[in-house]
């Protein structure tokens, strides 16, 4: 019985050994001087689990620990998205971090914990192992963004951020106690029997709202988005990076199994919270984003809106809008991929630039990476034909079907407005003023290669976009039924 | 070789407009003019050789969505074979003329090159025609309808560096929307009662349409008649009928040869075609036909009155096009389209003559188009003189009264007076032409006298320099004349003669009293009970003639129409009449003075215009002067430009001024502004401030935050 529970988990006990193993090692050994090699060994390992999980496709569902943890479908899709992303991660960061001296080995071991974290959120089947896995990513967060002990902003972030998420955990357990209390059981499988079973207990709905402020705090939409941009800003870039993909997939999944899998039977009461969310979290994003001159501060706002985008699939409550939450994710994911290699390139004398205006004509001294990046900042905006647009029209089409026709033009107006910062970087890069306080030109083969693949999928991934739908609509028909 | 007339126009027009670079400027004239010679030379092989059969040649599948299917198919039967004489007869003689007429056109600097885009337009414009007139359903004729339309814009609009051309290619741009939007209409509606536009599936269903009511415009209206009046209205707009003629008149402001082959010979007939063309949705429409003849006479004698007074020597011409349009639309409209075809036909041939001479003498006096100014020219240009005089004797219908030589207008426009005075037992329309004929040979005539006899007026030097024009432009006028004068007495028996002939020559199944005469009574009085609920006038009128034998005949012919009708069939024959439409032959018994009555008025026509313009030259001004507010009405043309810019131009100019500055500048480009300059900034600001930094803000705003989504979910959420 134990082993096939065991057999279920593997790849998250393989994580947690190696993550051990790696810790314990580097600390009795040559410490630092270890962690290039673990950087490449732990995306090794990334990679090598995504195309496990992603080739055992046809695995059905499997249920372990009496339905504590899920490995389906959606699961699984999660999954290979998560490692996938913190893999391209981790490899990014490598050279800037060395450069700075940030390259600690603790680094790719907190990365692989939260991994494990993440992993654990999107197969969780119940409060408790929701709240373990959100813990255990958050814990290694917390840390990794203060990696920089010796800088304030550094230090700063890492505290907001710990304060802040104590403060949502707390409403996350709040809410998961009344949940028990009128639920009985832990159990999303228990809870959605009694939520189908009548109507909606105040206490339950309580409950259900506390469970979402907390979820939503991870995912940091408005009103819970507040630690976002000083935590982005504050954090070295390599872990702004992090912040802003892997960890906002699996919030956004477990939030998605937590809706579905345990509160399913009540679309119509949580459908509006997370539409309000939504369009608060779309709008914010937008308009806060257009007073930013720091990049950094400004992908916080643009994730904050892109959130709210994929909230709106989620708000939509039906296969559909899953799906679409999926793959607007992904799309999100990959171009904020491309996005941070580009950051992270930004340097003057081999000191990290944030300012915006540092891109001034950039497109003169770096053709290749000013078009490069045009096309992501075109995709993120949503501009047709690109990706992007493919994603915003994903959700879209999910909201105005679900009824929410309202919520679909609120975004299509928040669109337009955020349009407007992404714009500028491109009219910065392409029409701006003429300064000699440019970037360096030149920079890493490895972060050149991430941003023009990103930016190759934008434009060719408009065929079929990979394939992605297909598989992002067989893990949302597991999650709804 | 259908398919090598259609097409030779469209390639000539491509390889002349896009390849005049590799070909030289003469290159493009030849290619494009051989191509035209060449479809015209194939178009009189076919003319002469068909034996009236219908046959459609495909050339591919066009449009396939639903129930719409259509071919892009030519249609060939004696109306499209009169219609391909017509058109490259008269465009590749336009063609060659225009080497001439263009030539060191005063319009261009030295050095410009023009020509080539000119010949393209010309042949695209005869590559528009023909598909219209080849056409196979109603939305490849739209297709060439509007070809046809975009042509005539690009060559009213040649010179494009007079303003009065741009409007006047505007304009007629414009008020032919207006007719294209009754046409689209009349195809939507009839996709939509007969589930096709294919001619046959169409022609198959009119019976069926007469019976069928439809609301449009809040009220009930008979199927049959609201699409035919709304196919009208294309035509109207095409063809200037009244309400929708203004733009004619304006568009002499294009090139002379132009106005030949366009306003005058091939594309505002197409009006008249198209009413031909949908002949048997027609014959089921007796209300909508009688409006057509009721417009058509209207028209005609409308536009005789303003071109009795008008002293550009190209707008009375256009005038006159204007009037023998309206001659057409009467044959049509009572039912005789043999002869609106003929009157097409000959009118083809007797006004592009005109207009080419007109250009001639226009070429000849240095651009000068006043007549004016003109005066006794008939010494400088013999030639022109003579080919005018030509024109002039056929538009006004000289020939032997009570026989059939004359010149070519006076067949056809004969014929169409006694249709008229048949179709309405010799009523308004008949009338309404006598008077019209009368006026067309005083403008006629007027035109002539002010021309070619009396004293030389205006400018000496020009009168000095004038000479006669080069041969290209002579051996038009020269094979136009041949045309003016015998095509009437050619083909009059195939147009208006008796039914074996007439039907021989259109194709219609003949089918006649070697039957017994009681059986063909039998069958006749079937035929009445069949379709005496649909045309209960045609039917009463019918009833009223007693004409024996002839009767019988034409309703055992019809019946056998009805009865092909009545199994779906679309009758055969490139024109269809009624069982009971017997107009032809009433025609033919009409007394003596209704037949003489055309002559007489233009006896009496040229006789005023001798008294005014050579006895007495002083008389038209003593007229003028005497009856002052009928002469600036009718100067002003019914002041029917005025009335339209006061009644649409400056209201719509006022709701666009209004949109564009209150709407547009003030509501949108205002709105816009605000929010992107004033309460954008104004949130992005306020977020900002939001984001102070500190922990307890944050944390702040969570709590709010859940306390409004709690209270939210408490009041709204649970019901």
């Amino acid at each position: 019985m134990i082993q096939a529970d065991l057999n279920v988990i593997l790849p998250e006990i393989l994580l947690s050994v190696f993550a051990m193993l790696a810790l314990v090692g580097a600390v009795y050994t040559e410490k630092d001087k270890l962690a290039p090699m673990l950087v490449w060994a732990t995306s090794g390992l990334f990679i090598a689990l995504a195309i496990w999980i992603g080739a055992s496709g046809q695995g059905g569902t499997h249920v372990a620990f009496n339905g504590l943890y899920v490995d389906d479908a959606f699961s699984r899709f999660s999954k290979v998205v998560i490692l996938l992303s913190a893999a391209a991660i981790l490899l990014m960061s490598q050279d800037y971090m060395t450069r700075r001296g940030l390259l600690r080995f603790e680094y790719p071991v907190l990365v692989t914990l939260s991994v494990v974290g993440m992993m654990m959120m999107v197969s969780a089947g119940d409060l408790m192992s929701l709240y373990m896995g959100l813990e255990l990513q958050s814990l290694a967060l917390y840390v990794v963004a203060s990696l920089r002990r010796d800088s304030v902003k550094s230090t700063e972030a890492g505290l907001k951020y710990f304060v802040l998420g104590a403060l949502s955990s707390g409403l996350l357990l709040y809410g998961a106690s009344l949940t028990y209390g009128f639920a009985g059981t832990t159990l999303f499988s228990g809870i959605i029997q009694t939520v189908k079973a009548g109507e909606l207990s105040v206490g339950l709905l309580f409950g259900l709202v506390f469970l979402i402020s907390g979820l939503a705090f991870k995912v940091s939409a408005v009103p819970f988005h507040m630690w976002t941009p000083d935590v982005y800003e504050g954090a070295p870039t390599p872990v702004t990076a992090f912040f802003a993909t892997a960890p906002k997939v699996a919030a956004m999944g477990l939030f998605a199994r937590m809706l579905h899998d345990a509160f399913g039977g009540a679309v119509g009461e949580w459908g509006q919270v997370v539409a309000l969310i939504s369009v608060l979290s779309m709008f914010l994003g937008a308009f806060a984003a257009i007073g930013q001159r720091n990049i950094k501060r400004l992908m916080a706002y643009s994730s904050i809106a892109h959130m709210g985008f994929a909230l709106m699939g989620l708000a939509a409550g039906t296969e559909l809008g899953v799906q679409a939450m999926l793959i607007y994710m992904t799309i999100y994911v990959t171009m904020n991929v491309g996005t941070f290699a580009f950051i992270l390139s930004m340097e003057r004398d081999g000191q990290p630039v944030t300012d915006i205006a540092s891109l001034n004509m950039y497109s003169k001294k770096e053709p290749g990476r000013a078009l490069a990046m045009l096309v992501l900042l075109f995709s993120l905006a949503g501009v047709p034909p690109l990706v992007g647009f493919f994603g915003k029209l994903y959700v879209l089409r999910a909201a105005y079907d679900a009824g929410f026709a309202w919520l679909a033009v609120a975004g299509v107006v928040a669109s337009v407005i955020g349009a407007f910062y992404y714009l500028r970087i491109v009219f910065y890069m392409y029409f701006g003023d003429e300064t000699d306080e440019g970037l360096d030109s030149g920079g890493s083969p490895m972060l050149w290669g991430f941003l023009m693949a990103s930016a190759f999928v934008m434009v060719a991934g408009v065929v079929n976009l990979f394939g992605i739908e297909g598989a992002a609509a067989a893990a949302a028909a597991t999650l709804v039924n | 070789m259908e398919s090598l007339i259609l097409f030779a126009p469209l390639f000539g027009s491509l390889i002349a407009g896009f390849g005049w670079r590799l070909i030289g400027e003469r290159g493009a004239m030849w290619v494009t003019t051989g191509l035209l010679f060449m479809a015209c030379a194939f178009s009189w092989i076919i003319f002469l050789t068909f034996d009236g059969a219908l046959y459609k040649v495909e050339i591919f599948r066009w449009i396939e969505s639903g129930t719409l299917s259509t071919d892009w198919a030519i249609r060939m039967d004696r109306l499209t074979a009169i219609m391909l004489i017509v058109i490259t007869t008269v465009s590749a003689l336009v063609h060659l003329y225009s080497f001439g007429y263009m030539d060191h056109d005063p319009q261009w600097k030295e050095g410009e090159v023009y020509k080539p885009r000119f010949f393209a337009y010309l042949s695209f414009f005869t590559f528009a025609m023909l598909m219209l007139v080849t056409s196979d359903n109603l939305v490849q004729m739209f297709f060439g309808w509007e070809g046809v339309g975009v042509a005539s814009y690009l060559l009213i609009g040649f010179y494009y560096r007079k303003p009065s051309a741009n409007a006047a290619a505007m304009k007629a741009f414009v008020v032919n929307r207006v007719g294209d939007f009754g046409f689209a209409l009349g195809i939507f509606g009839l996709f939509y009662l007969a589930d096709s536009i294919n001619f046959d599936d169409v022609f198959a269903a009119s019976p069926g349409l007469a019976e069928t009511q439809l609301s449009f415009l809040w009220s009930e209206w008979n199927a049959a008649n609201l699409i035919a009046v709304l196919l009208f209205i294309g035509a109207m707009g095409k063809s200037a009928q009244l309400f929708l003629h203004t733009w004619l008149p304006d568009a002499m402001e294009g090139p002379t040869p132009v106005s030949a082959l366009i306003h005058a010979a091939t594309m505002v007939t197409a009006g008249v075609f198209l009413v031909c063309r949908m002949s048997p949705l027609m014959e089921y429409a007796p209300e909508a036909t009688a409006f057509i003849t009721f417009m058509g006479a209207t028209t005609a004698f409308f536009a005789a009155t303003v071109g009795l007074v008008q002293n550009d020597i190209k707008r009375v011409i256009a005038y006159s096009t204007c009037s023998q349009l309206g001659y057409m639309f009467v044959a049509a409209g009572v039912g005789v389209y043999g002869v609106a075809m003929f009157h097409l036909l000959t009118h083809a041939f007797f006004k592009a003559m005109l207009f080419l001479g007109a250009g001639s003498v226009i070429h000849a006096m240095h651009h000068e188009q006043d007549m004016r100014n003109y005066g006794n020219l008939r010494k400088r240009i013999p030639f022109t003189f003579w080919a005018m005089m030509i024109g002039t004797l056929a538009i006004t219908g000289v020939g032997i009264p009570l026989t059939h030589i004359g010149f070519a207008g006076f067949l056809s426009k004969d014929a169409v007076i006694e249709s008229a005075w048949a179709g309405t037992q010799g009523g308004y329309a008949f009338w309404m032409l006598v008077i019209a004929a009368l006026f067309t040979s005083f403008y006629s005539w007027r035109l002539m006298f002010l021309t070619f006899f009396g004293e030389a007026r205006g400018d000496k030097h020009t009168h000095e320099h004038a000479h006669e024009s080069p041969m290209v432009m002579l051996i038009p006028l020269g094979v136009l004349g041949l045309g003016a004068i015998f095509s009437g007495m050619l083909w009059y028996n195939s147009f208006f003669g008796d039914h074996d002939t007439m039907n021989r020559f259109f194709g219609i199944p003949a089918h006649h009293a070697e039957a017994e005469e009681g059986h063909g009574a039998e069958t006749a009085d079937a035929a009445h009970t069949e379709a005496a609920p649909a045309t209960d006038e045609g039917h009463a009128e019918a009833a009223t003639v007693s004409h024996g034998e002839v009767a019988v005949t034409d309703h055992a012919a019809a019946a056998e129409g009805l009865h092909a009708m009545a199994g779906g069939m679309a009758p055969q024959g490139a024109i269809f009449m009624g069982p009971d439409n017997t107009v032809i032959d009433d025609a033919h018994h009409a007394p003596g003075w209704v037949k003489v009555s055309p002559f007489i008025a233009m006896v009496i026509g040229f006789g005023v215009a001798y008294l005014f313009y050579i006895v007495n030259p002083s008389l038209p001004r003593r007229l003028a002067e005497s009856q002052r507010p009928l002469y600036l009405f009718l100067l002003n043309k019914w002041y029917f430009d005025e009335i339209y810019d006061f009644l649409f131009i400056r209201s719509a100019k006022a709701i666009g001024r209004f949109l564009w500055k209150r709407g547009d500048g003030n509501v949108i480009d205002g709105s816009i502004n605000g929010i992107a300059l004033g309460f954008v900034p104004y949130i992005t600001r306020l977020a900002g401030r939001a984001q102070n930094g500190y922990v307890f803000t944050y944390a702040f705003a969570m709590v709010v935050g859940i306390a409004v989504l709690v209270t939210w979910m408490t009041f709204v959420g649970v019901e």
